[in-house]
Parts: C-alpha cells; structure tokens; sequence
C-alpha cells in the first residue's frame, strides 16, 4: 500500500463515513444541509458535516468544487476529505476555501481499506507527511 | 517541483494585480495536487464558475473582480442561473435570481463571451486537435478531448477562471500524451445495426462507460467511424456523470484512435464485453418511474444543436404534444434556428425554448405531475436531486411520441439482440 498523500494540507478530527461509492458533490449534496441528495447513491440521506469522508473516488460535475465552497462557508463541510483515487475537484474547492475563508480542510489521498465507518480519527496533512490515526481522546 | 516562468513569478507577486496573483496561486496550488512540474500555455478556456450555487461562488467573483480581474485569452462562458432572454419563466426565490445575474455579470465584466452554453463545442469557433485549452464543464471536457482531439484536464469551478485570467495550466493529466492512452476497452458485442443507428443507444453506453471506467480513459470498439456528433455528445455527458470520465476514444471515430492499438499505445489492457442485456440494464437504471400519466419532457441536455432543434419541430409537427415540452439551447444555436425557420415550428406547436441555463438548474418549470421524459442521461442522473421530479429515459423520437400520448411509449424493440 502506498503511503497517505496530501492534495490538501490540514488537521481535523471527525468520525469516518465511507461512501460505497463515488459521488458528485453538485447534485449530490445539498450544501444547506449537508445532506447526501443522489437518488441513486446507496447513502442516500446520509450527512456530511463534520465527519472525514471516505470515498472510493471523485464523481460528475466540475460544479463540486462549487458545492464544497458553499458547504464549507454554510457550515455543512466535511472535516476532511479521504479520497482511494485524486480528484482534483475536490481538491480545488478546499483550496479557494483556504484563500476564501481560511479553512483548511484537508484533502488526502489514502488506500480506503484502512479506515472503518464511524471510527474517531484524526488527520493531519502536510506536504511532507500524512497520517490518518485514531483518535486519541474518542468523543 | 514546479519550474514557473518568469512571467508566472511576477502573477504569483501581483505584479499584474491581486485577481491574478489569486490565479496564479489557485494554479501553483492545483499543478501540486496534479503532479505538474510546470505550467503550459493555453489558447482558449470555457468556464463553469458563472452558474450560481450558493453565496461562495458568487464571493469569489466579487473577490476576482475586486482584484481587476481580466482574462487573458478567448473564454466562452457556461450555462448561468438566469435565462436571459426568457427571464420571466423564473419560479424560484427572486434573491437567488439576483444574486445569479449578478454572478453572471461579473464573469463578463472580466471579459468571458456571452455565449452561457454548456456545449461550446457547438460554437462557430472551437480548439482543433492538440491545442491546449482550459474547460470545465464536465461533458464539455469530455467532448473536447475525445471529438475535438484538443487538450484539457478535468478542470472544476475557480481553476477554470484562474486559467483564463494567466493563459495557463499546469501541464499534467491530459494535457500529456501518455495520459491521453485508453486504459480499459469496452468492445460492443452482440449489437444489432439497429441499435447501433438508434439514438437511444448513446446516452445509455456513456452511462455503462461512466460505471465501468470511473477515472480511466476507455477505447470504444464498435462504433461506426460516422457516428454524428451529437450522439458522442449524448455519450460523453452521459459518462461524465455516472463517472469521472474526462476522455474516451471511439475506435475508428475519434482523432486520436484511428485503431485500437493507437487509442491504447500498443499496451495490453484489460477488455470488458458491452451486451443488449447490459445496456437495456443500463437504461432501466436511469429510469426512476415508468408508469402513469407523464407530466412533461426535458430534451436538451448538453444544449442541444441546430440538427437536434429541426428534428424536434419536424416530430412535435407529427406528434402535437399533450404535456409541457421543453427544449435547453444555446443562443448562438437559437439565432440561426431562428434564421432556419425552426423556432416557428417549435413555438407553433408550444415547445418551450429555455436558453442560458438548464431546466435540472433552477425552479423553471411549472408544478408537474408525473414523471418527466429526456433523451439525456446527463439530465436522467441529476434532475431527480436537483428540480425533485421522478424521470423516465428515451431518444428524441420517443418523447416526441410520449408527449403526444401524454403517458410513456419507446421502441422496446430496439434492445433486441442481433
């Protein structure tokens, strides 16, 4: 397995949501809310906010980088981004959210594996290392 | 590490003003994550950025046009929130209406063309084979890699502005040859030569090409080397939805895969078989209801060209419809339907012309009750999330058909295989 790499420099600390699959950020979530809103995702309902998603790779749109802008200023953001393959969309809207906002919300890419559905992690990307560990203090 | 030139060191110290120092940075940031080790020149961009989604995007153009903001090279622009020419068909909350006019505005006060199409392709100007050029718009990038044989990455929302205002990308992903290689084979078996000549087939394949290829660049075999235009343009917008597909060459078809062996760069990769039965599943998936009463049709989606807009208006002369019908256009495209005769015919028969924008973007169609009909697997993918309406998939010919009988009707018949 290939080491976590850093798109996007950051720390956080969330609980982990692996998505089954791939999904458009335009189109599939609602930015208001932070809501998962594609019909045909299996997650469909599922919310974002807060937590370190893990999908297995980027989906759709070039509006996601817009979506993620907009959920990082509304508040209903992930964490942290965990991406199986780049996206460069995604990567993107957490950049113009550092230069808009001064957000850093990580963007890593890391084999999905690793990580289990509601487990406490943290992150901490940097361009010279990236880890994804458990959470020390859990809650 | 990234080599800049030294023209790119003064953007990055705002010698040139803070808009295009953001640019600069945006890049430098961006030629990280893609593994870029230096910037390429680019001869034209299409931006995405102008559709309002919220406060944010609407914050960045203020910011960029703050800074003097100015683009550097030709920049068409994408579809934006507000049908211009049509602004009374508006059904949402005035101040989104204004908020996205204004964000609209600001992208032409940086010196973007008017052109609000998701299709620039369809413009009377367009990249020719290996230029480099900056797009996003997911089926505009896919287009103009596999069709135009011009040459993109898969840019979102912000880089695509970034681009324009510094005439620069960073040089990674599909801007390099080897990139450009089909890593996967979708060979079509078992099709019949109806199927092949049908318009039903194209959407639906691009949605089997964007489950199967993800991220990866396909090679189609199969397809025939006069596949029009605008069926590869149902394919690529459908496989930019359902995946991440930002290239695929149609063997036989496309600039860039004259054979095979050429699309895949001699490599042996792995091959999956495309069957009747795989793409009728493909269709039934797109679908979301299929019964009752149909409440209206959408076609469209890419805008849809000059060939598109004149078979509509010949069916829907044919087959009067009985539900609302509406048609996404470019305005460029309506000018010469208009010269054409075509908008007439369109109009005489209650087809509804939207241009600038997309029925699947804003509140624009009236309450509706049933499911609505598209020939677009693009629109099949996100109206459901975006305008909360229940779909149903077919060619042009089958909506016409479909409205006219106010419930659903497609030739079944085509999914037989051969």
């Amino acid at each position: 397995m290939t080491e976590p790499r850093a798109l996007v420099a950051g720390q956080a600390r969330g609980r982990v949501l692996v998505l089954e699959e791939p999904l458009s950020f335009w189109g599939g979530i609602d930015p208001a809310t932070g809501e998962v809103i594609d019909v045909r995702h299996p997650q469909r309902g599922a919310i974002v906010t807060g937590r370190v998603l893990v999908m297995p790779a980027g989906r759709g749109s070039s509006s996601s980088s817009s979506v993620l802008l907009e959920a990082v200023r509304a508040g209903t953001a992930p964490a942290a981004i965990v991406l199986g393959e780049a996206d460069p969309i995604l990567a993107l809207g957490a950049i113009v959210a550092r230069e808009l906002y001064g957000v850093a919300l990580p963007v890593v890419v890391s084999d999905p594996a690793g990580l289990s559905d509601a487990a406490e992690v943290e992150v901490r990307a940097t361009a010279g290392a990236t880890e994804i560990v458990a959470a020390e203090d859990p809650g | 590490m990234l080599d800049l030139s030294a023209r790119d060191r003064a953007l990055l110290d705002g010698a040139h003003g803070d808009a295009a120092a953001l640019a600069m940075r945006i890049l430098v940031d961006m030629a990280g994550v893609a593994g870029a080790d230096r910037l390429v020149d680019i001869t034209s961009a299409h931006i995405d950025g102008c559709l309002y989604h919220g406060i944010a995007g609407l914050e960045f153009a203020e910011r960029l046009a703050a800074g003097d903001a100015r683009v550097g090279v030709p920049t068409s622009l994408n579809v934006g929130y507000v049908d211009l020419l049509h602004p009374e068909r508006y059904r949402g909350d005035p101040a989104d209406a204004e908020r996205g006019r204004r964000q609209m505005d600001l992208y032409l006060e940086m010196g973007c063309r008017p052109t609000w199409t998701c299709a620039p392709y369809q413009l009377a100007e367009r990249p020719s084979l290996g230029e480099h050029v900056a797009w996003a718009e997911s089926n505009a990038i896919v287009f103009c890699n596999s069709v135009l044989g011009a040459r993109t990455d898969r840019y979102g929302d912000f880089i695509d502005i970034a681009a324009a205002i510094t005439g620069r990308a960073p040089l990674a992903g599909l801007h390099r040859d080897e990139e450009r290689r089909a890593s996967l084979v979708l060979r079509l078996e078992g099709l019949s030569s109806r199927l092949l000549d049908a318009d039903a087939l194209y959407p639906v394949l691009g949605h089997v090409l964007g489950r199967e290829a993800g991220t990866a660049v396909a090679a189609i075999v199969g397809l025939s080397p006069t596949t029009s235009e605008d069926r590869l343009k149902a394919l690529c917008a459908a496989a930019a939805s359902s995946g991440a597909v930002a290239m695929v060459h149609a063997v036989g078809r496309t600039p860039e895969a004259p054979t095979l062996a050429a699309a895949t760069g001699d490599a042996a990769v792995p091959e999956i078989s495309v069957t009747p039965a795989r793409l009728r599943a493909a269709r039934d998936e797109l679908d979301t209801s299929t019964g009752g009463a149909l409440g209206a049709v959408s076609v469209g989606t890419p805008h849809a060209s000059l060939a598109e807009l004149t078979r509509l208006a010949s069916l829907v002369a044919q087959h009067p419809p009985k539900v609302p019908v509406f048609v996404n256009t470019a305005r460029d495209v309506l000018a010469e339907a208009e010269r054409a005769g075509v908008v007439r015919a369109l109009a005489s028969a209650g087809v509804e012309i939207v241009t600038d924008t997309c029925t699947y973007l804003m509140p624009l169609m009236p309450e509706i009750d049933g499911p609505v009909m598209t020939d677009s697997a693009k629109w099949a993918w996100y109206a459901p999330a975006n305008v909360g309406v229940d779909v149903v998939i077919g060619s042009l010919e089958d909506c016409a058909r479909s409205a006219a009988a106010g419930r659903v009707v497609r030739d079944e018949t085509v999914w037989m295989p051969q």
